[in-house]
């Protein structure tokens, strides 16, 4: 019994007094993180808390100015992410990067290649991976081209590439923020699998369910210090929330009941790569959820309507007359805006001022002159930047300065600029802090009270849940069902029937 | 594992980057400037200046539209060969077909903003690359301006058309004049215009841009066009200078007006650049001529010189922007 007890708080991960500062900021003071063998460890808090510097400090991506850390009870100090793997530590990055020519067996091999002499060994090399491939359930041969693989699929190799390096501490950093409800699943029957091996795993996530469902302990972090460490038994959403924000969060879905007026924007019959036959229509002051899987075809109706990819038929109204959008400027002349899913590669120009971003798509609206207006411009994006309670030093600053979720409110700022009549949302709050979540969350609010029509996608069935008057549910590229607000306050329609739905059911 | 703050020149190593991250490439400037003053006096005259000043201008053309090429992340290596075929379309209209000076210089620089157009248009409308494009249309262009010279310089004896290169406005000559007036436009263009705009967005994130509403098509045309039309601006001061129209000349030109770019901070993955920084940029091209012409050294040295300039401004700039720490 008592040995039973060492055992179990036996530590493999020691991160003791942790500090670290660029330049004037200090990103972490004298942190603690503790990870048991074979355990799930939350790491929870608000961007800008600290996890990922922390994250950066254990695979030698920096160095910490003090503190010490301990891997399997030695001292551990490495200088980057390959010496962290060789230590038996890996980390699998929110956004994927893997070189889309090498094929998976390329990709777990990589810098690791099966030789013969100075010739590589492809045959024992793909060998080797296939086997490997096979004890996780793979779908595909070892020889198929990362280009080809899904994210999820993308990742899961990312994974397999770690264990078969014989990492016992895998950190996973947003790992299912692209991925969804199947493939979460998946992803969490593998993470069960490596826990039962005695693996580690380290877990970065926003998404308070996944945290409840699948880790042991969670240490939160907020603003660069350490709060402390909970055993997810006994611990309550509420206390997170509040350990991270340092203040009680009343409601999570801020939705206020506005007036519905007229149809604004109808959709008959379109029909596209990915879906087909897609008819709704949307009201002034109205929040239209989309919900489904990923790749169900929510995106690419709305990139369609956007007329960023093209659509091969069906028919838009706009105020009850028929519109033609081919290209996003003129659905943005017609009172369109969309916010895309991938902010980094539709959303900002990371490297422009905040002004530049925010002012982009209005200019053909607002500038008529040769010469910018930029006082007009200026006083436009402050206004704009203070309604959203965008925290940035100036609006002057390049863009990739700001955190994920003041990022977001530039997207969000340089589409309410265009003052649209119709604003789609896709995936509004991915990779945003809590608190920046529930702000973001009041400001469609705030823009459906005004009679704007909002549409928007998400993947978090209890955001699509708590936010929509409507919700239409996709699957395959069809829309299969539409639940109202009053179904889900007077409980008829819940999570499950929902996601039943989105997975083809009635 | 504790770093003490080392100190660089007595400020904050954090300072001391930024500072240099904004000011860095005047600095470096200043120190050439002050290095040769000392090893050769006569390179501090006014007339020096004035002298660098006149034959930078060429250069600067060229390097204008060039930044805006690198900025949507292009290049335009068409440019040399620009030079080329407007001298020879001047040589061809005013000493064999008896043109007037105005209508020449016109047609000329019209035709550069033709080959301008067409290469913007080849790379946005079918995602070419910039560097495949005007790599092959530099080709074609060299050999208009053979066809069109007929092989053989065409001497330029007008001497109004030779005043473009000598004339003065009280003690300034005109292409110094026109390099003002270049710099201050493309300032505007860039800063302060809705295509300066757009030009930055295409760069930095295509996507984005796209996503936002901004025509590719329209927005790289316009700037090879603009880059093509420089050239031929500094095609017809070139020949001016000259006296006489050969299918020959220009050639590594582009070399000079990329280096300019990247001295000035335009960066290569596109989305960033200042006017300023490239005017500076190519007087420091400029200064390595004109010094090292003054202190006596050989040529070979000079292009030895430029590239270990470049090749040190850009590594000093990473070191002092290093994005990911």
């Amino acid at each position: 019994m008592a040995e039973e007890m060492k055992k179990k708080e036996e530590y493999v991960l020691e991160c003791h007094g942790i500090s670290k500062a660029f330049g004037g900021t200090q990103a972490l003071k004298d942190v603690e993180l503790l990870v048991r063998a074979g355990e799930v460890h939350a790491l929870l808090g608000e961007n800008g808390a600290g996890k990922s510097t922390l994250m950066k400090c254990i695979i030698g991506l920096h160095q910490q100015d003090e503190g010490t850390i301990q891997f399997e009870g030695k001292p551990y100090a490495v200088k980057g992410p390959v010496e962290a793997l060789n230590a038996g530590i890996s980390m699998i990055h929110q956004e994927l990067n893997p070189e889309p020519h090498l094929s998976i067996a390329e990709t777990i091999f990589l810098k690791r290649e099966d030789t013969r002499g100075i010739l590589l060994n492809k045959k024992a090399q793909n060998e080797r991976a296939e086997e490997i491939l096979r004890k996780f359930d793979f779908p595909h041969s070892a020889k198929t081209l990362m280009k080809e693989l899904t994210l999820a699929q993308m990742q899961m190799v990312e994974i397999i590439k770690a264990v078969s390096c014989n990492a016992r501490l895998i950190i996973m950093d947003e790992p299912t923020s692209s991925l969804d409800s199947e493939e979460t699943e998946h992803l969490f029957r593998t993470i069960r699998d490596l826990k039962a091996k005695g693996v580690a795993i380290i877990y970065i996530s926003h998404r308070m369910e996944e945290i409840f469902q699948i880790c042991d302990h969670v240490s939160v972090f907020r603003d660069g210090t350490y709060v402390g460490e909970r055993s997810m038994e006994g611990v309550t959403r509420d206390e997170l929330i509040s350990m991270m924000v340092g203040r009680k969060v009343e409601n999570v879905f801020p939705k206020t009941d506005c007036e519905i007026g007229d149809v604004v924007f109808k959709v008959e019959g379109l029909t596209g790569k990915g879906f087909e036959n897609i008819s709704f229509e949307v009201r002034k002051g109205e929040i239209l959820g989309i919900s489904g899987l990923v790749g169900s075809g929510r995106s690419e109706t709305m990139r369609g309507i956007f007329g960023m990819d093209p659509i091969t038929g069906g028919k838009l109204y706009l105020e009850g007359k028929e519109i033609k959008i081919k290209k996003p400027s003129q659905a943005i002349k017609q009172g369109i805006c969309m916010v895309n899913e991938d902010r980094k590669n539709f959303g900002l120009a990371l490297h422009r001022s905040i002004r530049e971003n925010m002012a982009l798509p209005t200019l053909p609206l607002k500038q008529k002159a040769p010469l910018l207006n930029k006082k007009q411009e200026e006083k436009d994006c402050l206004d704009m930047g203070k309604l959203l309670t965008l925290k940035a030093a100036s609006i002057e600053h390049e863009a990739f300065s700001l955190s994920g979720g003041n990022q977001q409110k530039v997207v969000l700022a340089k589409w309410l600029l265009a003052n649209p009549k119709v604003l789609i949302l896709d995936e509004p709050t991915r990779g945003v802090d809590v608190g920046a979540k529930s702000e973001i969350h009041s400001l469609m609010c705030q823009f459906a009270a005004k009679g704007m029509a909002v549409i928007m996608i998400s993947s978090e069935l209890p955001e699509v849940m708590g936010m929509s008057d409507r919700i239409l549910i996709y699957h395959e590229g069809k829309i299969n069902g539409e639940v109202k607000r009053e179904e889900i306050l007077s409980g008829d329609e819940d999570q499950e029937s929902i996601l039943r739905r989105a997975f083809g059911g009635k | 594992m504790a770093k003490k703050e080392e100190k660089v020149l007595g400020m904050d190593r954090e300072k001391f980057r930024m500072f240099m991250g904004k000011y860095g490439i005047g600095v470096i400037l200043l120190i050439m400037m002050v290095f040769i003053s000392i090893m050769e006096p006569a390179f501090r005259s006014g007339s020096n200046m004035v002298n660098v000043a006149t034959q930078v201008s060429i250069n600067a053309m060229i390097a204008y539209g060039m930044c805006l090429a690198i900025t949507t992340e292009g290049i335009d290596l068409s440019v040399g060969a620009q030079l080329a075929l407007v001298s020879c379309i001047l040589g061809q209209l005013i000493s064999n077909k008896g043109w007037g000076i105005i209508p020449a210089i016109v047609v000329a620089i019209l035709v550069s903003t033709a080959w301008g157009t067409i290469n913007g248009f080849l790379i946005s409308k079918f995602n070419m690359f910039p560097f495949v494009v005007t790599l092959s249309t530099q080709l074609i262009i060299r050999g208009l301006a053979q066809v069109v010279s007929g092989g053989q310089a065409i001497p330029i004896t007008d001497a109004t058309f030779k005043q473009i290169y000598s004339a003065k406005l009280g003690p300034i000559p005109f292409p110094i004049l026109v390099l003002i007036l270049a710099t201050i436009l493309m300032y505007l263009v860039l800063h302060w215009t809705k295509f300066g705009r757009y030009v930055f967005a295409v760069g930095d994130n295509m996507q984005a841009a796209i996503a936002s509403g901004v025509s590719i098509i329209k927005t790289k045309t316009a700037t090879y066009a603009i880059s093509g039309f420089l050239a031929g601006v500094a095609g017809v001061i070139f020949t001016a200078k000259t006296a006489s129209a050969q299918s020959n000349i220009g050639v590594g030109y582009e070399t000079d007006a990329v280096a300019a770019c990247v001295l000035g901070g335009t960066s290569f993955a596109g989305g960033v650049t200042t006017v300023p920084g490239v005017l500076m940029g190519i007087f420091i091209i400029g200064f390595i001529y004109n010094g090292m012409n003054l202190i006596g050294i050989d040529s070979y040295y000079q292009s030895m010189t430029k590239g270990a300039v470049i090749i040190g401004a850009v590594l000093l700039d990473m070191v002092m922007n290093k994005k990911n720490s």
